[in-house]
């Protein structure tokens, strides 16, 4: 294998890592506060379709950056209303979601469909560009790429360094001891889902307005179900999550490159190995570690909450 | 973050100063039951025991004090004032701390993590080793010692004491009540704890201790608040005081035995129905240790000992439901370690479970189904392809009916069964099954009287019948009334086997392990 | 929909509901039906279409023609299966949400029967690729339910993931040793042999699967309320743990009807595919495996509701299709109005159990 094709490989990793890595992180945070929202690909959609909508309309794709972010929260908050004010079924409530968010980002994108924007600029960082080609186009990433890092990190200072992280993390383990404790537990969950909604509405956006730069239905493609499994693999860590999403985006670039250099492997088989290796990962690694999912998710998973 | 917690100043005995906390004709009913009766305390400096048997009204007293509950009539004054307490945050921002008996850790953050949740003026960006010198510093004090970043489910019972008590400390409380402290602790950690009270009460806090064992009283507290069927009887030095008239004062009369049980057997332990040896067990709770058990036919088997030391696991291994990790489970003499539970029951061994609203019965079938399901293949024809309702109907009828039980139409659901009559239906369709073993778990726990009294009498009946029943229990004068003899488990094993007269104090010493005080 | 539960609370309409169970079920049940015409109808007008005109081609088309009709028929069947998947092991907890997957690992095992013994006469090979169809989503999803059971990894997880993965084995084999050489652009087997397509109902469009379909519900209905292997489910779903102690081999079930679900799944898929579209294509299922979890929840897992659930859907998704041709409205409006439907249904559960 050349150079140019690691090279070519690894910048197609990263390209397509922030669209599952911000995703899982959303995740993360609202997992930890006892939320486990199956319609994270609803959401995603949302944000992806509002954010292209957003960048044609104005020009900027930062603008359609923020405008997905902020559709994400918006649409965060239906299911954040049905699980934490109104006690629904977690796991119901999420695939409705996943419909109803599937459902309008086609209505919304359906009149986008064969626009086109710029994309978020790609930009190096010094110390990066005085790499010999072809490993400086590697680092040729845009904002959400480069954000990927200093976003785990801040979220796992704010989960673990916070009093506000702590008490979350309080209500996901135990929200009826958070309760009785004085917690303003509802008011937590709903904190928590918001910023997952932001979360969720970037990963959509990047795909629209940095991995393809056009709109399609259902372009993300099960990612959020994805983050939801790269979630357990990560045992809730946003630091241990990069490396879930990394595997998964890897397994698909190489997928993409032999598809390129016309290789008799089937790309369908290389595209199953990141959900094969997710569950193997899962059952080998996801159980024995004690302590690292949230107590409060367990009676979600049993179907005993409702 | 304040640079030093306020600590109560030594009051000095006989001062005219209002005592730190009162309650004045607290009255609360729970349905017919008044759990606590007109009932006046008032806390004297130092270490004050609040002293009753199970159900005399100290923990409803003590949750309302906390505000887990409203009275319904009555006052609570703080320093002389009157206070309303709402909720437990209320208590804390009164000062009142108060250290349950069971863990209320959460069990998978850190120990710093656990207090600083309850630290009063917690800033927003947490400051680790500011809360962990406080720790250090506090337990120093009173000797607490623990290790402020290990995960609180990793700790052992003891530890997670000292943790609950660091953080009612740390949170600024200055009145300190423990709710039976000592109960889940082993002998070695009880004298340690006891030096920790002394610590605290030199330090000027004042202490309430709430107990149903005499040592501890005269051990450590300076004065004795005796409570009985929710009333407080007596407010006592207990310089003053000795065993005898605490007895006197906690029972009124000498208690009246419910009726004589032990008689003769001729329980021959190698032709036992029921055996485990050598068991360790791999269940919800506390793992079974090397226990070694057998039950022989005709005859009633107690179990007494302090919840959490493996009861739940003993009947769940006995009837199949925890995994048997080493050692065997004999029933007639066949190994039975491996079989499924549903094997266990048609082999003879009925279970009637703590709770059996929610662990035996299925809340939204109908009693008849329920009767159906405890026995499903027996009641199952063409393969399973329909259920014989006629002779569930009639298993109802000639043996359930006529076992003397005040039971409603079988085909209401079972959720709408009193806990009571759930416990009493339970228990019936056990013995009607011909069994050979019976395990019984708390059977009469949360029961009014006549419904107590209706189950030991059927318990009787199997036994006379030639069953082995396997009575485990909390209620030491149950198990002394009832059994033919009587087992002690602590720590997963099986350590005593004694004669039902055995007096309550060397019971409570084997339960325990060691001498008190 | 809480102002409705609300003004229900008023003291004289509330108390003559309790006492009438029944006309307070069919008023929730108008109420929902009510919320969801509206829903339907605000969706119609955000388009700038009349939404009784939409009705009025509902009614023509779908509801009063037999071709309407033979279309919704069409649409129930793989909808009954995919619903039953979801509720056979929803009565004793579990929630299958790889209906989808299982769909197409059934289609594949019985599209590769399909393509391997076309010298079978029809009689041995339709009956071999119905079993191949349901033992491929019955081992697929019966393999996460076996997970579950050994407490490894959650069903939920599992059978979302093994979608993707059944998915994509299809469209390896379809673009790979499987793909028909004669159709070049696009990828699919070879058209299957006359002994390899499923019979219809006479001259319909409807297969015989239907019938199956049909027998499923009420099979599993009597199933539940008549035999003793039905007692056990209804007492796992109602509290596995007392179950257990009762001695219902809990484990045991949870294979097995996860097993029983994904097979029916599975028998979509090989309908599908030999009576439908007589290839084995990436197209095999436009969704069946959700669409059967959204009516499966609707009908709160109960065989009796799903049978006018799964009407109610195809008949939506019938109309939607109409709709786009008559009235150039999206059919995404469908699956908007589908999520809104579970929505309401699940909120206004919630109300009952508070009040």
């Amino acid at each position: 294998m050349s150079a140019t094709t690691i090279a070519s490989i690894a910048a197609i990793t990263l390209a397509l890592m922030p669209s599952i890595l911000y995703a899982t992180f959303g995740e993360i945070v609202g997992q930890r506060a006892g939320v486990v929202n199956l319609g994270i690909e609803g959401v995603m959609l949302i944000g992806a379709a509002c954010g292209f909508a957003a960048a044609v309309v104005t020009g900027n794709s930062y603008l359609g950056l923020l405008a997905g972010a902020g559709a994400g929260v918006a649409f965060n908050m239906v299911m954040a209303a049905m699980v934490i004010s109104r006690h629904t079924n977690q796991l119901a409530s999420g695939f409705a979601i996943y419909f109803l968010g599937g459902g309008v980002s086609m209505l919304i994108g359906a009149q986008y469909i064969g626009s086109d924007v710029n994309g978020l600029g790609q930009f190096s960082l010094p110390g990066f560009s005085w790499l010999p080609s072809p490993w400086g186009e590697v680092f040729q990433q845009d904002l959400l790429v480069w954000l990927m890092i200093p976003v785990a990190i801040g979220i796992w200072w704010l989960l673990f360094r916070t009093r506000w992280g702590l008490r979350l993390r309080s209500v996901g383990e135990d929200k009826d001891f958070s309760y009785a404790a004085g917690l303003h537990t509802a008011r937590i969950q709903y904190q928590a889902l918001a910023i997952a909604g932001a979360l969720y509405g970037l990963a959509g956006a990047d795909l629209t307005l940095s991995y393809t730069k056009t709109w399609q239905d259902g372009l993300t493609a099960g990612r959020g179900f994805i983050a939801i499994a790269i979630v357990i693999f990560a045992l809730w860590s946003p630091l241990r999550a990069i490396a879930g999403a990394l595997l998964f985006s890897l397994a698909v670039a190489v997928g993409l490159q032999l598809q390129a250099q016309g290789s008799p492997i089937s790309p369908f088989l290389l595209d199953m190995l990141p959900y094969v290796v997710t569950i193997a990962v899962v059952l080998l690694w996801g159980r024995p570690k004690a302590f690292a999912s949230p107590a409060g998710l367990r009676e979600v998973f049993s179907g005993t909450s409702k | 973050m304040s640079a030093t917690l306020q600590r109560p100043s030594a009051r000095a005995t006989g001062s005219a100063a209002p005592p730190p906390l009162e309650a004045r004709g607290l009255v609360k009913r729970f349905g017919s039951l008044l759990a606590v009766d007109h009932a006046d305390f008032e806390l004297r400096p130092g270490v004050h025991a609040l002293l009753g048997e199970n159900g005399a009204g100290k923990s409803t007293l003590v949750k309302i004090l906390y505000g887990y509950q409203p009275a319904d009539e009555g006052q609570i004054l703080l320093d002389g004032q009157p206070v309303e307490i709402r909720s437990p945050a209320d208590a804390r921002a009164h000062g009142i701390g108060l250290v349950f008996q069971q863990s209320t850790l959460i069990p998978a953050l850190t120990v710093t993590e656990n207090i600083a949740l309850f630290l009063p003026d917690l800033p927003p960006l947490l400051r680790h080793r500011e809360i962990e010198a406080k720790i250090e510093d506090f337990g120093r004090r009173y000797g607490l010692v623990v290790s402020p970043d290990r995960r609180a489910g990793t700790l052992s019972l003891p530890e997670q004491q000292r943790v609950q008590i660091l953080r009612v400390l740390l949170a600024g409380a200055r009145i300190l009540i423990f709710d039976e402290p000592t109960s889940t602790l082993p002998a070695q950690e009880i004298d340690a704890l006891f030096d920790v009270f002394r610590r605290l009460r030199d330090d000027g806090y004042p202490i309430v201790l709430i107990t149903h064992r005499l040592a501890e009283v005269f051990a450590l507290a300076d004065t004795v608040t005796v409570m009985r069927r929710g009333s407080v009887v007596a407010t006592v030095e207990t310089a003053d005081v000795d065993e005898e008239r605490l007895v006197e004062l906690m029972f009124g009369a000498a208690p009246a035995v419910a009726r004589t049980g032990g008689r003769e057997t001729d329980a021959r332990r190698d032709g036992g129905v029921l055996e485990l040896q050598a068991v360790n067990s791999a269940g919800q709770g506390r793992p079974l240790f090397g226990l070694d058990l057998a039950l022989a036919p005709g005859e009633i088997a107690g179990v007494a000992g302090v919840a959490g030391n493996g009861q739940r696991e003993l009947a769940d291994t006995v009837v199949g439901l925890a995994r048997i990790k080493s050692g065997r489970r004999l029933l007639d003499g066949r190994d039975a370690s491996k079989w499924s539970v549903r094997r266990i029951r048609e082999a003879g061994v009925g279970f009637v479970p703590e709770s059996a609203l929610g662990q035996e019965l299925i809340w939204n079938m109908s009693l008849r189904e329920n009767v159906a399901l405890g026995s499903a293949r027996r009641f199952s024809r063409f393969g399973g392809l329909s259920v014989d309702w006629p002779a569930v109907q009639r298993e109802w009828d000639e043996r359930i009916g006529k076992l003397g039980l005040d039971l409603p139409d079988p085909s209401n659901p079972s959720g709408t069964l009193s806990g009571g009559n759930a416990q009493r239906l339970a228990l019936a369709r056990e013995l009607a099954r011909d069994l050979r073993v019976l395990v019984t778990l708390y059977p009469t726990h949360g029961l009014d009287v006549k419904t107590t009294a209706a189950v030991q009498e059927l318990l009787l009946r199997a036994r006379d019948g030639g069953c082995a029943v396997l009575l485990i229990s909390q209620d030491l004068n149950e198990l002394k009334a009832l059994s033919d003899r009587l087992l002690v488990m602590r720590e997963g094993r099986i350590v005593a086997e004694v004669d039902p007269q055995t007096d309550v104090y060397e019971l409570g010493r084997l339960m325990t392990g060691g001498e008190l005080g | 929909m809480s102002t409705i539960a609300a003004t229900l609370r008023s003291n004289p309409l509330h108390d003559w509901l309790d006492d009438h169970p029944r006309a307070a079920t069919a008023g929730r049940w108008l109420s929902w039906a009510a919320v969801g015409v509206l829903a339907y109808s605000v969706l119609i007008l955000i388009y700038g279409k009349s939404p009784l005109h939409a009705f009025q081609e509902i009614w023509a088309n779908t509801l009063t023609t037999s071709y309407g009709l033979q279309d919704v028929l069409v649409r129930m069947t793989p909808l009954l299966f995919c619903a039953m998947a979801v509720a056979i092991p929803a009565r004793i907890g579990q929630v299958n949400v790889g209906g989808e997957g299982q769909v197409y690992a059934g289609g594949l095992l019985a599209s590769g029967m399909a393509i391997t013994f076309t010298s079978w006469p029809a009689w041995l090979l339709l009956p071999a690729m119905a079993l191949a169809g349901i033992a491929g989503g019955g081992a697929w999803a019966g393999l996460a339910g076996w997970m579950k059971a050994r407490g490894w990894l959650s069903e939920v997880f599992s059978t979302v993931l093994m979608t993707y993965i059944a998915i994509l084995a299809v469209s390896a084999l379809v673009y790979g040793p499987w793909r028909d050489p004669t159709s070049s652009n696009y990828p699919q087997t070879p058209q299957f042999v006359p002994a390899a397509r499923l019979p219809h109902v006479g001259s319909t469009r409807i297969d015989v699967t239907i019938f199956i379909a049909f027998g499923a519900v009420f099979a599993f209905d009597w199933f539940l309320r008549r035999t003793r292997y039905g007692l056990e489910i209804r007492a796992i779903g109602g509290n596995p743990f007392a179950a257990q102690t009762n001695g219902v081999p809990v484990s045991r079930y949870i294979v097995l009807a996860m097993a029983a679900g994904g097979g029916l799944a599975g028998l979509a898929g090989m309908a599908q595919a030999s009576a439908l579209q007589l290839h084995l294509n990436t197209g095999l299922s436009p969704g069946f495996g959700y669409l059967g979890f959204l009516i499966s929840w609707l009908a709160g897992h109960n065989p009796r509701l799903i049978v006018p659930m799964t009407f109610l859907l195809a008949v939506l998704a019938s109309s939607g299709d109409i709709l786009q041709i008559t009235q150039g409205l999206p059919s995404a409006i469908v699956n908007v109005l589908s999520a809104i439907l579970m929505m309401i249904v699940l909120l206004g559960r919630m109300q009952r159990k508070a009040a």
